[in-house]
């Protein structure tokens, strides 16, 4: 998947959660739960919706890589095939 | 043939909307099937029918508003024989091979408008036990738009949430009228609250180091969808603290306590946009973490797209209020009437604890109980606080 398919992915996955937040308003490098207002159990479901898409485990251990909704994605691109 | 009432679903709902039927009249139902959706301050309730019989007919067209205690629709034992003038229903009721046709339609009541055949969806759609996965998301204030309006939303697919937008772009609309409803049901329970409970709060600081490397070790090994957040072992903790301490668990109706006889903890769920429920996990203190986790993500999920049980609503007998991950130290809550206490948990951090003479890092975070000086006093209260700190020391006893 292309970096620009991946950033339409995971926009989608957010909208899911956060249907009123618009992408174009959110500081990208801020904290993901902070500019959506995501919980735990919201955050729970885009991580196993990610998992999901892209077959990935997305471990627990992981979720310091995915603070900021830019540091999702690079994580996307690092480990999505 | 008995009426079905619409449900008071809390003493300050005086009227709701019905928004979807979800059973074809006609159809077999049995004890707690959910047959209709209903429009409330509170959001859009799932209303389950208490006896098992054939749901004759609607009494109330979609969209219109009627005071609690209005028959909604005619219920029939499925062993009484169907009254010769409706031949039409003797049919053994099989929604999906039934035809569409205009002889099932329940007489309209007086001055009852018309049920406009576009708001009929197939009759294949129309299974009462539609697999969640295939539910529609809308936004509550959609909904409201579409019973009002007769649209049928069936038409939008379960793709993407369905929002007031995607309803009429066109027309003029007063979004403001869902949360106004919301913010009016708060105000209303939180007033009565803090008019008629004497609340005694109590706090302390509790060590969750043992909890969130429990929830760790758990989740280390599991899929994204298995894993465990720290507010189910709150719940249980809660649930079993509890069943030792009954004076905190219970309804304060009629100027006595009456202590409920099992632990359906409310939890505290906020709304985007503004606004919370708390509607309650029922029997907390049953099942295993994992089947209470299941049980947690369904509620939110579901409170999340506007909808839950009228159970659910008015059953809880204990709420917690926790700021998860993302708040400040503390919250001190307000008591849901008419339970009689809420326990308040903040977001942990690592803050300096001493432990034997030595001090270190723990993730601590503050626990409160607010509880109704009518029916226990701060002792009481303090060791019932204290039993909830130290069972979350040793969570995998929860």
């Amino acid at each position: 998947m292309s970096p620009a398919n991946l950033r339409e992915t995971l926009i989608k996955h957010l909208g899911r959660i956060a249907p009123e937040i618009d992408i174009d308003t959110i500081d990208t490098k801020a904290d993901l739960r902070d500019e959506f207002d995501i919980d735990s159990i919201d955050f729970l479901n885009l991580v196993t919706a990610l998992g999901r898409e892209f077959s990935l485990p997305m471990p627990e251990a992981d979720y310091d890589q995915m603070q900021s909704f830019d540091s999702l994605l690079t994580y996307l691109e690092n480990h999505a095939a | 043939m008995k009426p079905f009432l619409m449900p008071s679903l809390g003493a300050d709902m005086e009227d709701g909307i019905m928004v979807e039927q979800l059973v074809e009249p006609g159809s077999p139902v049995k004890r707690g099937d959910i047959i209709a959706a209903v429009e409330t301050q509170k959001g859009t309730i799932e209303i389950e029918v208490f006896e098992d019989g054939i749901l004759d007919s609607w009494t109330v067209p979609l969209g219109r508003k009627v005071p609690v205690g209005t028959p909604i629709a005619m219920i029939r034992a499925s062993d009484i024989p169907d009254p010769p003038s409706e031949p039409e229903i003797q049919e053994p009721a099989d929604p999906i091979q039934q035809p569409e046709g205009p002889e099932i339609q329940p007489p309209p009541p007086e001055n009852a408008p018309p049920i406009e055949p576009e708001i009929v969806p197939p009759a294949s759609n129309l299974s009462p036990r539609r697999p969640e996965r295939t539910r529609q998301r809308v936004t509550p204030a959609a909904r409201r738009r579409a019973a009002q309006a007769a649209i049928d939303l069936r038409s939008f697919g379960t793709e993407k949430i369905i929002s007031l937008r995607d309803l009429s772009p066109l027309e003029e609309l007063d979004e403001t009228t869902p949360m106004s409803a919301m913010r009016q049901a708060i105000s209303d329970a939180m007033s009565r609250s803090k008019r008629e409970i004497p609340h005694y709060y109590l706090s302390d600081t509790i060590d969750l180091t043992a909890a969130e490397e429990f929830v760790a070790v758990q989740n280390a090994e599991r899929p994204p969808d298995q894993r465990l957040v720290a507010g189910v072992l709150f719940l249980r903790a809660i649930a079993r603290a509890v069943k030792k301490y009954p004076e905190f668990n219970g309804h304060f109706t009629d100027g006595q306590f009456v202590p409920a006889d099992a632990p359906h903890v409310g939890m505290a769920i906020n709304l985007r946009g503004g606004g919370l429920v708390a509607p309650a996990i029922h029997d907390t203190d049953t099942g295993s973490l994992d089947h209470l986790m299941v049980r947690l993500r369904d509620l939110v999920e579901r409170v999340r797209q506007g909808r839950f049980r009228a159970r659910e609503l008015s059953d809880p007998t204990i709420t917690l209020t926790s700021l998860g991950e993302r708040g400040v130290a503390g919250i001190t809550g307000v008591i849901f009437p008419p339970q009689v206490a809420i326990i308040g948990i903040g977001t942990p951090s690592w803050q300096p604890a001493v432990l034997d003479g030595e001090v270190i890092a723990r993730r601590s975070a503050t626990i409160t109980l607010a509880a109704d000086h009518r029916v226990s006093d701060g002792h009481r209260g303090a060791r019932f606080l204290r039993n909830i700190i130290s069972q979350l020391q040793t969570p995998d006893t929860l």
